[in-house]
């Protein structure tokens, strides 16, 4: 029974069918299947070999994007379920990004949020041309296990080391990792400014969060 | 979406339907606008003494503007500029004959950021005299950089007379005005100085991936722009700009170099051209990272239908990496492209003397045109004439030669402009008061003389 659910789950986000996912989620937990169970099971598995399809090619970012759609609106009636009967959800970690102050740049960040998300981390997104401030007031309320800052621009990246400094400042920085990206973005930056990684690109962004994670 | 206070009220105030900040717009209001914004306007060198026509079917080429690194000729690395290194690249665009107009290119890693806008167009002003297509980085960085051109050309009413620079101003694809690019706008208005609304859509990612569709888009982020600027100052001049990219699905890049993205730039300047407005594109650059193959090809697609296609401002050569990286052998080559491309529409002349059939009849068969009057005459008019950048040797000389590929002889011209070009002096006035300019502005911005690279 809850096979069949989970392959219909699984057709949805491989098809890119947000409605049928939520429906289906719906179903599923009327048939009393554990919701953690057709998370994993039906949404975040299916996305994940998406995820393993744009690496290698196959997929482009169009298809990724529109399942990891489909797959959230069916996560967030299993999520809600979830949070209701209070069992801890098993995210892989809980992520923090925003683009810096002074800086608009939204397509990079909005990729990576993306990816992070098929990937199952549980994803918060403050936007573009955030203060420094912001940021660190959102790291104490979320407490997030890692910040992302975007930084397109030569100008705007010295607001990733600003914010370093703020978390720093305030007795914060070991409570999360940092890692930063954007095109001007390089190591030996990351290495002046003191954050724990840096992103080149989705992909990378992905691995080296999960790398992060693991040392955290 | 407008999300600048000054523009909302200046919109709502003239019949726009304004619900937070999303703007509509009735299309008298659109039309009203394109009846006064100039169909051309001229553009001067620094010290106003030639002047540029932008409109019409004139062709400018100048390098892509804010890379952030440079590809090394030595080493063929790509590592973040440096201000000597942007220093020269203006010295080697003051230098190349097809490339009329300087940009603010690079923006060089070793000098304060809170300046690095700013100091490009330092760098530019004390190093050429050719005329500038630039930007800034925020609201006080339009102003700072107006009041340094100010300072060089002697005030205010002869830089709203004679403009020297071109300022980009950029919508936020899809359909959205930042504070910053919104207030930079207004502010050109305001001041006289001709305004660049580039729309930069990346293709399938904030836009629709037709290019149709892209172009229809873009237009409508042009259109709001022109109706700001003109409800700001009405006659204020505005360029019909455009920067869109295929982006790419497979690894999440903008690619410029793309066919489609030249195709999208060409027409949207017949958009413009279609509104009596003078228009730009980002034509003549590549995705590539080396100078090699792929970027020659990228370019020179760009730099020949942005030519064909009349556009008036072409930012692009020299720059590669997705408007990335700039280099000085990729602007040596482009150089030849663009003199390349002025011959090309230049077109095939026709008429009794270039027709020649009283010629072909004299010469006769088995003869030679080598020695003739007529040859000597026209080669000049006919011939576009490259520089040793472009082999034209014979197999044996070439070997002998040293068999150097195009960015060795890019490397060597290069080279030898920089060393043998010496650009003209800034007239000392001007000079005394954009240093007294320059100091206030470090002053403010708290950076002190010693933070700057010595040149
Ligand atoms: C598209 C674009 C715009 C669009 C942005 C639209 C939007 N909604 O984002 C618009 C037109 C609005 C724009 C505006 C401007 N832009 Co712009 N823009 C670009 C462009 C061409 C592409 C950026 C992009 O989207 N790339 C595609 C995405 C997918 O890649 P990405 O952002 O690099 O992100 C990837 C990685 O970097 C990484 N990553 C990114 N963020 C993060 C974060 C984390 C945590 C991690 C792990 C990884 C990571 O992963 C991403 C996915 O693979 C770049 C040039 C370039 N090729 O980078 C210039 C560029 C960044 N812009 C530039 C400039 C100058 C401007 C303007 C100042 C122009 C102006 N005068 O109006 C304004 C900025 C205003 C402001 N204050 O912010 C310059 C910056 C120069 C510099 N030296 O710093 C560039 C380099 C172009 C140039 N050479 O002139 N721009």
């Amino acid at each position: 029974m809850s096979e069949e659910i989970f392959s219909e789950l699984r057709d949805a986000v491989l098809f890119f069918d947000d409605e049928k996912a939520r429906a289906l989620a719906v179903k599923a937990l009327e048939m009393g299947i554990d919701p953690v169970m057709t998370l994993e099971e039906g949404l975040a598995k299916p996305l994940r070999e998406v995820g393993d399809r744009f690496e290698t090619g196959e997929a482009f970012i169009t298809e990724l994007i529109a399942s990891a759609q489909a797959m959230e609106a069916g996560a967030k009636v299993l999520n809600e379920e979830i949070t209701r009967r209070g069992v801890n959800r098993k995210s892989v970690g809980k992520f923090l990004i925003g683009t810096v102050e002074g800086d608009i740049h939204s397509i990079g960040k909005n990729i990576v949020a993306t990816m992070l998300t098929a990937a199952g981390f549980e994803v918060i997104d403050l936007g573009t041309d955030i203060p420094t401030w912001t940021f660190v007031e959102k790291v104490k309320e979320y407490e997030p296990d890692i910040l992302g800052l975007s930084a397109l621009m030569t100008t705007t990246m010295v607001k990733q080391k600003e914010i370093l400094g703020a978390l720093r400042d305030i007795g914060l920085r070991s409570k999360v990792k940092v890692i930063v990206g954007g095109a001007p973005v390089t190591e030996a930056w990351v290495k002046e400014i003191g954050a724990d990684a840096i992103g080149f690109d989705a992909g990378s962004a992905v691995q080296v969060t999960l790398r992060l994670m693991e040392g955290s | 979406m407008v999300k600048n206070k000054p523009a909302l009220k200046l919109l709502s105030e003239n019949g726009c339907d304004v619900k937070s900040n999303i703007v509509r717009m009735p299309s008298g209001l659109v039309e009203e606008a394109l009846s006064k914004v100039p169909s051309s306007f001229k553009l001067y060198s620094r010290e106003g003494k030639q002047a540029y026509t932008v409109g019409g079917d004139n062709v400018i080429y100048n390098p892509g503007s804010a890379a952030i690194f440079f590809l090394d000729g030595e080493t063929e690395e790509m590592r973040r500029a440096t201000a000597e290194d942007f220093r020269d690249l203006v010295r080697l665009t003051d230098a190349l004959p097809h490339i009329h107009a300087q940009s603010t290119a690079m923006v060089p890693a070793d000098v304060p950021e809170d300046i690095s806008d700013l100091y490009r167009l330092y760098l530019i002003l004390k190093n050429s005299t050719k005329p500038i297509v630039t930007g800034a980085f925020t609201i006080e960085g339009l102003i700072d950089m107006k009041n340094m051109l100010e300072a060089v050309v002697g005030g205010p009413e002869e830089l709203a007379e004679k403009p020297r620079a071109i300022f980009d101003c950029c919508p936020s694809s899809p359909l959205m005005w930042s504070d910053v690019t919104c207030q930079n706008l207004l502010d050109c208005a305001e001041h006289g100085i001709p305004a660049e609304i580039i729309p930069a859509p990346q293709m399938g990612a904030t836009s629709p991936v037709s290019i149709a569709g892209t172009i229809v888009e873009a237009n409508a982020e042009f259109l709001s722009g022109l109706v700001i600027s003109q409800l700001a100052n009405p006659g204020s001049v505005v360029i019909y700009g455009g920067s869109p990219s295929a982006f790419d699905m497979r690894y999440l890049t903008a690619r410029l170099g793309a066919v489609e993205s030249v195709m999208a730039a060409c027409a949207s300047a017949q958009m413009g051209k279609s509104y009596g407005v003078p228009t730009h594109g980002y034509l003549g650059l590549s995705d590539s990272k080396a100078v090699d193959g792929q970027s020659s090809f990228e370019s020179g697609m760009g730099i020949l239908l942005a030519a064909m296609s009349g556009v008036n401002i072409v930012s692009g050569p020299g720059m590669q990496a997705s408007e990335n990286c700039q280099s000085l052998e990729k602007l040596v080559i482009d150089n030849e492209y663009c003199g390349t491309a002025y011959r090309l529409i230049k077109g095939i002349t026709v008429d009794d003397t270039t027709l020649a059939a009283e010629l072909i009849s004299k010469v006769g068969p088995g003869g030679h045109f080598l020695a003739e009057k007529h040859t000597r005459e026209n080669l000049r008019k006919e011939r576009f004439m490259p520089t040793d950048v472009l082999d034209r040797l014979s197999p044996d000389a070439w070997t002998k030669a040293g068999s150097k590929d195009t960015m060795q002889r890019a490397r060597e011209r290069a080279k030898k402009l920089l060393k043998e070009h010496t650009p003209e002096a800034l007239p000392k006035a001007s000079e005394e008061r954009l240093e007294t300019v320059f100091k206030k502005i470090l002053t403010r911005r708290r950076v002190t003389a010693n933070q700057l690279p010595v040149l």
